[in-house]
């Protein structure tokens, strides 16, 4: 990243959300890197872009087809790295051809000179960077949004080479050990798929002595919809506040209460856990349990403990392996590091990676096959060698498909959600620090909409949406533009932001679209008093 | 992994030859002075450097001789060059040396600075001798010094930075009594880490004091409470509230805390935290200087975000067999 000449945040506020990751950008930038960010709000990272490309929310497979066919219409594509290392190229060419500059500026918003120089650096730069969060994949299309952005990687050929590359930015430690892990419904642990391919399947089922079903789980989204239908009856829920994390808060908590058997793991008594029929008490995984977690560069570190739990709660694995022995099986109380050397044996993109290891050179990235394997920083160098390695790197064809929920007269702005640098997700844990910067939830909009509506800052509104009505306080927020509204899911116990957010999913990831949806903004008259209203006030 | 399988990453550099002390050493080129004293085993005092800051060169105490300069040279900035000479116990180091900790000493409070004590011994430095310490100057004074107006030096004692400490916020103090204005907070908190630029340098000459803009309390700042500035802090002027709770309290006991590195359970960066517990709570929070994804940075979740882990009470988990 500090190596780099040209950086895209694409949906990605680091400088808030990934505070020390924004120093390593901020090293590129003032050695003469161009910083670009992509996001509808001009948040405290496009601050430091030479360009800040405001694209109205959801428009972002319009920008990205629009830049590849400026940089296919200049010659700047990379045409020896496509016909070496990609296919499909011709048929994406003929989709990107009708996103012209004029189509992409009337969709987006961006300028189309700025969309022109955004696609001309990226393409001309040595090395480039394109980095995205959940501004990419908070929405119904966050897979077709993804690809997008790998097509632009492969047009230009800025992948698998030191200092080019396609970073997603994860949310927490773990999101990426939680897939290398297994914890994902259609993987074992190093992605493995045990359905498609019979000698993984008979290794695991050697390892350990069962036969494995060959289908996949059901993710977030499809578990919810089996609680609708009856399918799902009973869950075990394992550090996680579905009740206030996901989207349409009301349908969620009324599907959590009619299950038959809700079991909630966690070291708080959660929103989630006061709906539960057992409540197992867990120790901190980062600092009362020992074990390893990965990052978003795949460097496997060790986390460590440094306190004893509390009271009578648990490590999660003792948790686990009492409630096996409850069914009859018997693992002996494994330690960690036990259970780290069974994922090694089973998963050869770890297996070189032995605690000592671990411990002496801080981390290894994966893959990392024996125990003489340096790790590797970056992937997909495979595309570089002559020939390359593998099968070659797939262009898709994708169309831009704007949000599900319309504005219209009756939800003029559009909602999006995210998040603050001094909190995180639910504010489950950050509510137990005092921070200077907390000023509550509020509701921000732009001055352009503040001024319209008569509001000034502080001014109580009532923000409603198809699903749900709260009260918030005004904060004119000179960041947004006219048209777009923006709250966070910090203080879902006081503001129940997700009462207001559309549960529509993408079917290829699960991701609800908590990036955008439509609401209706009125000033709260002084005698009705400001509270939180969770039913939903119009019966659409 | 062994020796002759290592690769290296850049293009191997020259080395350079110089005399320390009458010793021949060998470096690579590019290092400085003090990096090669040091790899000879030969060690200098430092106040203002930091291996990840760039050096500001302020507090002179890391000066060495070197042959035909006129005056002293700062160890910590100055890179080597073939045959130089240099001298680093000369008795006119020592004497600047025990010039600039007789000055420090007497007008500022380093009882939280460490080594400093073995080093006024080793110097003979006698910060007494510019008499007793004048009183600490009311809240807010040192703040509002108008430029470029000095009232007459006082004959009888000596002058002082001491001021009381500023609490204005729940994560950390500034006692500013104990600022030897070494920088290291300014550039943490500038180009070479946070890019935040909340405070700077405020005033000229013995007025000079590290300030947030118009002096502002720092929670009206842009300070964003990464605690970056606490962490690079040589003197104990910035602290965690958590410690100088602790030290008020007369329950700070350093020799009995345990340091336990694991990784930040907020986002997917990878910070290493460097958890220093204490009666099974946490008291403070660092990051290694030398880690690779950090360098011994954080933001407010990571350095302060904990706190969550020690508010659940054990009644919160009530035995349920």
């Amino acid at each position: 990243m500090e190596e780099t000449d040209a950086i895209f945040l694409w949906g990605a506020n680091a400088r808030d959300n990934h505070p020390i990751f924004f120093h390593h950008v901020l090293k590129g930038v003032h050695r003469g890197a161009k910083l670009f960010v992509v996001d509808p709000r001009r948040t405290s990272s496009a601050q430091w872009a030479d360009d800040w490309l405001g694209l109205n929310v959801g428009s972002d497979i319009a920008l990205a087809n629009a830049m590849a066919r400026e940089i296919i219409h200049a010659g700047l594509a990379n045409e020896a790295f496509i016909k070496r290392a990609t296919i499909g190229f011709e048929a994406y060419r003929a989709c990107v051809e009708h996103y012209t500059l004029d189509y992409a500026e009337r969709e987006t918003g961006v300028p189309a000179d700025v969309i022109r120089r955004a696609a001309f650096t990226y393409a001309r730069a040595d090395r480039a960077v394109i980095c995205w969060t959940l501004g990419i994949t908070e929405h119904h299309n966050a897979v077709d949004n993804v690809l997008a952005l790998i097509n632009l990687g492969l047009l230009t050929g800025h992948v698998g080479r030191y200092g080019s590359g396609l970073n997603p930015l994860r949310g927490q430690n773990n999101v990426q050990g939680g897939g290398d892990m297994g914890a994902i419904p259609n993987r074992l642990a190093g992605f493995q798929d045990w359905t498609k391919d019979v000698a993984v399947r008979e290794k695991f089922e050697k390892a350990w002595g069962v036969p494995l079903k060959p289908e996949y789980g059901m993710n977030l989204t499809q578990m919810f919809d089996g609680m609708e239908t009856g399918a799902l009856r009973s869950l075990y829920v394992i550090g996680e506040n579905p009740a206030q994390s996901e989207a349409d808060q009301n349908r969620t908590e009324h599907l959590l209460g009619g299950l038959d058997h809700l079991v909630v793991q966690d070291i708080f008594l959660t929103q989630t856990a006061e709906l539960a029929h057992v409540v197992l008490p867990a120790s901190s995984s980062w600092c009362e349990t020992e074990g390893t977690v990965t990052n978003s560069e795949r460097r496997v570190q060790r986390v460590r403990k440094a306190l004893d739990p509390p009271g009578n709660a648990r490590d999660d694995m003792w948790i686990i392996g009492q409630i096996a022995k409850r069914l009859g099986v018997d693992w002996h109380d494994p330690s960690a590091k036990d259970v780290w050397n069974e994922v090694r044996s089973l998963a050869p993109m770890v297996a070189g990676m032995s605690y000592e290891r671990l411990e002496k050179e801080g981390g290894l990235h994966w893959p990392c096959y024996d125990e003489q394997h340096p790790g590797e920083e970056f992937l997909h160098s495979r595309l570089w060698k002559d020939p390359i390695e593998g099968s070659p790197a797939p262009f898709s064809v994708v169309e831009h498909d704007p949000p599900v929920e319309r504005t219209d007269r009756e939800y003029p702005l559009v909602l999006t959600t995210g998040r603050r640098l001094d909190s995180f997700n639910t504010g489950v844990q950050t509510g137990g620090y005092t921070s200077p910067l907390r000023k509550g939830e509020s509701l921000d909009i732009s001055p352009e909409d503040a001024t319209r509506l008569g509001l000034m800052e502080g001014d109580p509104v009532r923000v409603t949406s198809r699903r749900g009505s709260l009260v918030a306080p005004t904060h004119i927020d000179p960041s947004l533009r006219a048209g777009l509204v923006f709250m966070t899911l910090h203080f879902q116990d006081k503001v129940k932001t997700n009462v207001l957010t559309i549960d529509v999913s993408d079917p290829k990831s699960g991701t609800a679209e908590f990036k955008a949806c439509a609401v209706r903004v009125d000033p709260v008259r002084a005698h009705h008093g400001a509270g939180v209203v969770t039913h939903s006030p119009d019966a659409t | 992994m062994s020796a002759d399988q290592l690769v290296p990453l850049q293009a191997s550099r020259r080395t350079v030859e110089l005399t320390i002390d009458g010793d021949p050493v060998r470096v690579p080129e590019g290092t400085t002075i003090l990096d090669a004293c040091r790899s000879k085993g030969t060690d200098i005092p430092t106040l203002c450097y930091l291996k990840t800051l760039h050096p500001v060169n302020v507090c002179r105490v890391c000066v060495v001789e070197v042959e035909g300069s006129r005056v002293l040279v700062p160890s910590c900035s100055r890179a080597v060059e073939p045959a130089m000479v240099v001298t680093t116990g000369s008795d006119r180091v020592r004497h600047s040396r025990k010039m600039v900790l007789e000055f420090l000493a007497s007008s500022v409070d380093l009882s939280a600075t460490p080594d400093v004590e073995a080093w006024l011994t080793s110097y003979a430095a006698r910060p007494e001798r510019y008499g007793p310490a004048a009183p600490p100057v009311a809240a807010g004074e040192r703040d509002s010094l108008p430029t470029g107006h000095h009232p007459p030096p006082s004959t009888t004692h000596a002058a002082t930075v001491g001021q009381p400490v500023k609490v204005d916020n729940e994560l950390y103090v500034r006692d500013y009594g104990k600022c030897i204005l070494c920088y290291k907070c300014v550039e943490a908190c500038g180009t070479d880490f946070q890019n935040t630029f909340a405070i700077a340098v405020a005033g000229r000459g013995f007025d000079a004091r590290i300030s947030t803009e118009f002096a502002v309390e720092l929670p009206k700042s842009a300070c964003v409470y990464c605690g970056n500035c606490i962490a690079v802090c040589p003197t104990g002027a910035l602290m965690f509230k958590s410690e100088f709770d602790h030290r008020q309290a007369g329950t700070w006991k350093e020799a009995e805390q345990t340091v336990t590195a694991t990784i930040c359970p907020y986002c997917g960066v990878g910070c290493t935290l460097e958890l220093h517990v204490q009666d099974n709570e946490i008291v403070k929070v660092s990051s290694p200087l030398d880690h690779e994804v950090t360098s011994g940075n954080l933001c407010i979740k990571g350095r302060f975000g904990w706190r969550y882990v020690q508010n659940r009470k054990a009644a919160d988990n009530p035995r349920t067999s």
